[in-house]
């Protein structure tokens, strides 16, 4: 496959009168990691909702693959590989670890494949298989986040979005997760990020594009952008 | 499969042996507590699934169990008397009851349906009193048709079939047929809860979104647990019908509905253990009040003692006698000295 594997082209989203993403384009290649920085409010989540069909459009097209999923069903896009780990770690507190990681593979049925991805999963989170029997709720913040990454791993997704993987995280954990989410991605997984904590986004990424109030205002290479004096002003806390 | 099977077959001898037992040693009294204990288990199990397991508040179990009740009712009165509208009770042949119970599930789940699409709009409270409106509205409708016999309701609604070796006993087969259903329920629930199935249900009372983002088709599985809940809530009420003989509009207020969540919340919301200890205690309380209530020629102390109950479980107990955990070997094991934890 030679084009982007995600493909937004001026993509508008309204919350009922409000105007959210305001004509949104943006794309993503094969094995990338690209993220997506920008303040509170605007609009960095609801274009993951967007993709993941949680959102729908009011206009312009989402193609994923090559295909336009603007109205296709988030279940389906599961299966299909397109698939995020939510905001706020959002696992389920009251199962178990393993049974957690379970539900990632909710859309799947090949049991000996799922089996096989558990233990893989076991494997790049060690912690994870420490705490397998324990609740999801009695762990640790960032923990739940490597959690929330692992589940949305056994889904076997080819392009994983992550909704603020560092939020409320302790710097050292936001290390390790970003350090995952590149093993994560040498392992084949294409990767749409969105942050807050634009100076290690950027650092783990390839490509950035910054949204102000709904709309893309720079785009470009990540190494370049954390040279960029717009960037650095406004989100890097320098100059 | 074929444990689900042969446990379905351990459970039928079980109630079978059962009813011989209580034929020949116990007293009527006791078999009638027995009854309705069994259907409200019945009850507390299916909505179980819906409050407990999916975490939707719904407070009208009560219509569902009306629905199956009447349908149940009339279903078995039309093939046993056909147009003979006078004369003694007689016994409900085999094929009549089960199809009668099959009907009135079925026609409560079609209702599930109905009432549990809007579910997917409502949350919490207004969910509540949705699903409580809709359980007023079906005895307020049943209460308006003459045709069925007004506030008086149905009557003669014939017994439950005999089986070899029992009958000569007013209790009849009662426990048998209305244990087989508990039994069958708690198998089913027992058997979703640790289903793939069960723990979507489970994620989307932790967090709906994240529940979505996994592929789980959170809207559907909320109408399948309603469905589900439902269809157990009918056959409840059709075993009711028959136990009875008769049934009223009014034996299906809400007040039923909300005992039903008591019974819930007393055991354990979202624990099958929790729901049957629960339907246990909120029969058998009043009841045991009741010869002090007449000793202290106090009238109304057993509904006084019961609220105090309830009161004191909120405060010292407020996740209910078993909180989230199941009666099983494994919670043995770490309670026994010793046990791993």
């Amino acid at each position: 496959m030679s084009g982007p594997i995600l493909e937004l082209a001026d993509v508008n989203v309204y919350y009922g009168a409000i105007h959210a993403l305001k004509g949104i384009s943006l794309s993503v290649r094969q094995g990338e990691v690209v993220t997506l920085i920008g303040a509170n409010g605007a609009g960095k989540t609801t274009t993951l909702a967007t993709v993941c069909g949680l959102m729908r459009p009011r206009s312009g097209t989402v193609r994923y693959a090559g295909e336009d999923i603007g109205r296709v069903a988030t279940h389906q896009l599961v299966a299909r590989g397109l698939v995020m780990a939510p905001e706020g770690r959002g696992i389920f507190p009251a199962l178990t670890v393993e049974e957690n990681l379970r539900l990632g593979a909710y859309a799947r049925r090949d049991k000996p494949g799922i089996e096989k991805d558990l233990q893989h999963g076991f494997e790049i989170f060690p912690r994870l298989a420490e705490r397998r029997r324990q609740r999801g709720g009695t762990l640790s913040g960032g923990e739940q986040q490597m959690l929330a990454i692992a589940r949305a791993l056994m889904s076997q997704p080819k392009l994983l979005l992550l909704d603020e993987p560092s939020l409320g995280l302790a710097p050292l954990i936001v290390q390790t997760i970003f350090e995952t989410i590149d093993k994560v991605n040498k392992e084949g997984v294409t990767i749409l990020l969105v942050e807050q904590n634009a100076r290690i986004a950027l650092k783990h990424s390839h490509r950035a594009y910054v949204i102000e109030s709904g709309e893309i205002s720079i785009e470009g290479e990540s190494a370049a952008l954390l040279d960029d004096p717009r960037v650095k002003a406004a989100y890097l806390g320098e100059g | 499969m074929a444990k689900t099977v042969g446990l379905l077959l351990a459970g039928l001898v079980a109630c079978y042996g059962l009813n011989w037992f209580l034929a020949e040693f116990i007293e009527v009294v006791y078999v009638d507590y027995l009854n309705l204990i069994g259907i409200a288990i019945v009850l507390a199990v299916g909505l179980n699934v819906i409050n407990g397991l999916t975490g939707q508040f719904s407070l009208g179990h009560a219509g569902f169990m009306a629905i199956g009740a009447f349908v149940a009712g009339l279903v078995s009165i039309q093939l046993t008397y056909g147009e003979m509208s006078s004369g003694p009770l007689e016994l409900a042949g085999l094929g009549t009851f089960l199809l009668s119970l099959l009907l009135a599930g079925l026609a409560a789940a079609v209702l599930g349906v109905v009432v549990g699409a809007p579910a997917l709009r409502l949350k919490g409270d207004y969910l509540a009193i949705a699903t409580l409106g809709f359980a007023e509205i079906t005895r307020i409708l049943l209460t308006a048709q003459d045709s069925l016999g007004g506030p008086t309701g149905i009557k003669r609604i014939p017994k439950m079939p005999l089986l070899p070796g029992t009958g000569a006993w007013d209790g009849g087969t009662s426990v048998f047929w209305i244990f087989l259903v508990v039994f069958t329920i708690v198998l089913f629930s027992a058997r979703l809860q640790r289903s793939t199935y069960g723990r979507a249900l489970i994620a989307i009372r932790e967090n709906e979104l994240a529940a979505e983002t996994m592929g789980v088709r959170a809207a559907r599985m909320k109408v399948m647990a309603f469905v589900y809940g439902a269809f157990f809530a009918g056959i409840a009420g059709g075993l009711y019908a028959h136990y009875q003989h008769s049934v009223r509009p009014d034996d299906f207020t809400s007040i039923r509905s909300i005992e039903v969540v008591v019974m819930l919340v007393l055991g354990g919301l979202g624990s099958i253990t929790g729901a049957v200890l629960g339907a246990v205690a909120v029969t058998l309380v009043p009841q045991l009040l009741r010869p002090l209530e007449e000793q202290l020629q106090v009238n109304g102390l057993s509904m006084v003692v019961y609220a105090l109950l309830l009161i004191l479980m909120m405060i010292f107990r407020p996740q209910g006698i078993f909180g989230q955990r199941e009666l099983s070997l494994k919670l043995f094991r770490r309670i026994l000295p010793g046990g791993r934890k």
